[in-house]
């Protein structure tokens, strides 16, 4: 990656600017954004899927009359900016409009310390072979095992023609391990990662103790019996069970499913939607984690934003168009995959802080019910607030104990009865990675909790 | 040969003056345009081009990979340098090497309609609004549209090889869909509305909203299925989205690394007669079809169950190689970013005799459903075991009735096979799992898990 060239200066940003908003409009922006990175994979022992790649371009969008029109281009010649900004413009027939002198913002970029396009990639392949040998080390029936290592970094520049002059580096690694277990015909899998928005520093404690732990779970699937069907009370796990608020009610509070009417939070603020023992965040500026950056993808410093405060709901995510179509203020939550989307409301990293129950509590105080640790992921539509989890670690409750394992099990409901049913949130915390897509576009996510109870959830499996 | 064809002969000189043994390039260009409407009203307008080359490198028996959208001579160094550098991270495979480059691939008609370059981005706004008012004039119960969206794409891919594979071809598709929202009297429904082409005038507006409009207001009023196992009948969405997973499964590379629930099973019955499944790569009505696939083999046509039985595993060179079997041309790639590694083209499953009205009759009592959510994370890919989300109505005497949300369906990929009891009679273009042509499909039983 050739990091020493400069993205996009200032002289050109204020041209290209002027030339988006040649035939009108009310605003106009360019993002320029410079990635590149390297991952490899660890499969029956050997590494493979070597690949290196480094992508430049940018992107103008000019805002006119409530459109949006938008050009990207490959390439970060002044030939390419001001053909993106062209076309991007082709569309308007208005008068010339100016746009204010760029002024450049203070670069907010999260610390990294070790660069890991600076650490020698035999090290990485060498970190494949320690989670690889450790997942095959945990036991006779683990039959399979494969890891992958990822590093991307992330150049931007965003200039805008309120004046705005921003720019962020960011750098993400993550490691994920997966194992398979085998007796007889049955064959279960288990998976883990690690991950976050910092440097190969990530990896300096004990990285490979999430293929133990990938191995662990295929090897207690291999003793799990078929998951119960039917209503019943469920305690999420923490860290990764986090999604489940990720995709119940997260999603609904992105400002755009909202102004559309496409949100079961539409009209809710103010209101109780949970119990008061259920505070929320969404944090963009969580150090290192994975979801965080120094601004979003428009040039709004990121920030931390309490979403629910003892039950209520009290506020939406927003990027710049929604919020001032509100009259709020932009929360740091414009984001987008690449130069090559445009930017909408996205959660960075979102939690409900740590209660005051203790975890044993919560799971001694059921009689028969659910205890989902993990899940593969989950959907929802935040239309109708409909959504769905599949568990990949989960076990029964019953007399309040923790007993058998189960495979195959289902989580589904809607988003706001299962919110208002939470009564109980653990005062364990800790976070997780994840990929969120969402109108064709992947961001980096953060997912966190501690242990939280449902009183009642409909649980799929495949007992009869 | 045009100028994205001489770039990737170029990159494959500069990977093997890098030190590369054997190279191999992917070039693509594409125009892309895109326009959201809401409210009456054009949201957003969008243009694009695209360009980017991957290089895949072989240096005795290791494999390395570079991409790069910088094309100018020192770019296509850097691509090659940093390939060369993974393959020398990557570990020694026997069965690693460029593909033999035998059989030219003989050119393939109807990839591409001059619709797609001739609409002015008027017309395709206007599309994208007929499709949004359709959907808001079906039904008075329709109170909004979330997202009205057009989409087209005209492409270009050259492949260029230090062994004989290559060539280049152009295709351009477009597509449109509605998410329209209904309101019933305990909230909104949702419902998706959608049309494939490969240019708008192959689109039908109208069609595309009333799909939406009638899934929203279909499921107003829905309740929860008692759980146990009913006959279920798949809409054609919801089928394909099953063979998408069966698409992996037949997969030669998740055969060979033990990590698919037909591995062992080539000849063996697998599915009942009823289900007939073809991966065509030929066939122009699918999105996947082209004259070769992503390393430069042949396309062709592959029958993979018939008769009950497996036929055949998917192959690209490696797997072919290594299994000692002949690719089947099913190397595929999601852009020049990633390398080939082996997916199915477009999967067909072959219609039945039966109209759905009499897969309904044949199930007597059962659930019809017509959506299912949650398939990346229910299903275990090794075991093919899965419990998935899902809507639809139940079946009584025969018909539809009420509508059901809120349950799960589960079984395993070849359980749920061997139970097809028919296939209806009316296919269509799915674009979820892949490119897959699928009827309604009845399954004979399945466990419904709701109140």
């Amino acid at each position: 990656m050739s990091g020493e060239r400069e993205l996009l200066d200032q002289a050109l940003a204020e041209r290209v600017l002027a030339r988006a908003l040649a035939h009108g409009g009310e605003f106009a922006e360019v993002f320029a954004e410079r990635r590149g990175g390297l991952t490899l994979a660890i499969d029956e022992s050997r590494i493979e899927s070597v690949q290196s790649g480094a992508e430049e371009g940018a992107g103008v969008r000019v805002l006119s009359a409530g459109t949006t029109y938008f050009a990207h281009v490959d390439g970060l010649d002044p030939a390419n900016l001001e053909r993106a900004a062209e076309e991007a413009a082709a569309a308007l027939r208005g008068e010339r409009s100016t746009p204010r002198a760029l002024r450049a913002e203070s670069v907010r970029s999260l610390p990294i310390e070790q660069q890991p396009g600076g650490v020698p990639a035999a090290r990485k392949a060498e970190l494949l072979r320690e989670l690889d040998e450790r997942a095959r080390a945990a036991g006779g029936e683990i039959t399979q095992a494969m890891a992958s290592y990822g590093e991307a970094r992330r150049e931007v520049v965003i200039a805008n023609s309120d004046g705005l002059f921003g720019a962020d580096d960011r750098t993400r690694v993550r490691i994920g391990a997966q194992a398979v277990a085998r007796r007889g015909e049955r064959v279960e899998t288990g998976a883990e990662t690690l991950g976050g928005h910092c440097g190969f520093e990530l990896f300096n404690g004990d990285p490979a103790t999430i293929a133990a732990s990938a191995a662990g779970k295929a090897l207690t699937l291999l003793d799990a019996g078929p998951a119960p069907t039917g209503s019943m009370p469920v305690v999420v796990g923490g860290g990764f069970g986090g999604v489940l608020f990720h995709e119940m009610t997260g999603h609904g509070l992105e400002a755009d499913h909202v102004q559309k009417g496409a949100s079961v939070y539409v009209g809710k603020l103010g209101e109780e939607v949970a119990q008061p023992l259920l505070t929320a965040y969404d944090d963009g500026r969580m150090p290192g984690e994975w979801g965080s950056d120094g601004i979003d993808d428009e040039g709004t410093p990121t920030q931390k934003t309490r979403v629910i405060e003892d039950g209520r709901l009290v506020a939406y995510l927003h990027d710049r168009h929604s919020a001032e179509r509100e009259g709020a203020a932009p929360t740091g939550n414009g984001r987008r995959e690449s130069f090559r989307h445009l930017p909408i409301p996205r959660m960075t990293n979102t939690y409900i802080a740590p209660g005051d129950a203790e975890p044993e509590a919560i799971i001694g105080e059921v009689e028969k019910g659910f205890y989902a640790v993990s899940f593969a992921g989950g959907q929802v539509d935040p239309a109708t607030g409909d959504f769905v989890f599949g568990v990949n670690e989960g076990y029964l409750i019953e007399a309040g104990r923790v007993t058998r394992p189960c495979r195959g099990a289902t989580l589904v409901g809607n988003c706001l009865q299962a919110l208002a049913a939470i009564d109980a949130v653990g005062s364990d915390f800790w976070m997780k990675t994840g990929m969120c897509g969402k109108g064709g576009q992947k961001v980096p996510v953060g997912t966190g909790q501690g242990h939280v109870r449902i009183a009642a959830m409909t649980v799929g499996g495949t007992a009869a | 040969m045009s100028a994205l064809a001489k770039l990737a002969a170029r990159a494959v000189e500069e990977a093997l003056a890098a030190g590369a043994e054997d190279a191999e390039a992917y070039a693509s260009e594409a125009e892309n345009r895109e326009v959201r409407v809401h409210g009456g009203e054009v949201e957003s307008l969008t243009a694009a081009t695209q360009r980017g080359l991957g290089l895949r490198v072989w240096i005795g028996g290791r494999v390395g990979y570079g991409f790069g959208t910088d094309l100018s001579a020192e770019g296509l160094r850097e691509i090659a340098a940093g390939a060369v550098e993974a393959a020398r991270v990557a570990d020694e495979d026997e069965f690693a090497g460029p593909p033999p480059g035998d059989g030219e691939p003989a050119a393939l008609d109807g990839l591409s309609d001059p619709s797609c370059a001739a609409w002015s981005p008027a017309q395709i706004a206007d599309l994208a609004l007929a499709v949004e008012r359709t959907a808001l004039q079906a039904d008075a119960r329709v109170v909004a549209v979330e997202q009205a969206v057009y989409f087209d794409s005209g492409e270009r891919v050259a492949i260029s090889s230090s062994k004989a594979n290559g060539g280049e071809y152009e295709t351009s598709s477009c597509y449109a869909y509605v998410q329209a929202l209904a309101q019933g009297e305990n909230g909104r429904e949702s419902g998706l509305g959608f049309g494939l082409a490969r240019g708008p005038v192959g689109l039908d507006p109208a069609a595309i909203g009333h799909e939406g409009a009638t899934r929203a207001t279909e499921m107003i009023g829905s309740s929860k299925p008692p759980s146990r196992a009913w006959p279920v009948v798949l809409d054609p969405t919801v089928a394909a989205s099953f063979v998408g997973l069966l698409g992996n499964a037949v997969g030669a590379d998740a055969v060979q690394r033990g990590r698919s629930p037909l591995a062992g099973r080539l000849g063996e019955e697998v599915a009942a007669e009823a289900f007939v499944l073809h991966d065509d790569g030929l066939d122009p009505s699918g999105f996947a079809a082209a004259p070769f696939d992503a390393e430069g083999t042949p396309r062709r046509r592959t029958a993979l169950i018939e008769g009950g039985r497996l036929q055949t595993f998917l192959h690209d060179a490696y797997t072919a190689r290594r299994g000692d079997a002949a690719s089947t041309g099913n190397a595929g790639r999601s852009g020049y970013r990633m390398p080939p590694g082996v997916s199915a083209s477009n999967l067909v499953v072959s219609p039945g005799a039966a109209s759905l009205e009499r897969l309904l009759q044949d199930a007597g009592d059962g659930v019809y459903v017509s959506d299912v959510a949650g398939l990346h994370s229910g299903v275990n890919p090794v075991t093919g075991v899965f419990s998935v989300g899902a809507s639809g109505r139940a079946i009584r005497a025969g018909e539809r009735a009420e509508p059901l949300r809120e349950f799960t369906i589960a079984s395993d990929l070849v359980s749920m096979l061997r139970v097809v009891r028919g296939a209806g009679s009316e296919a269509r273009w799915v674009p979820f799992g892949g490119s897959v042509s699928a009827p309604p499909l009845l399954i004979g039983e399945m466990i419904v898990s709701g109140s």
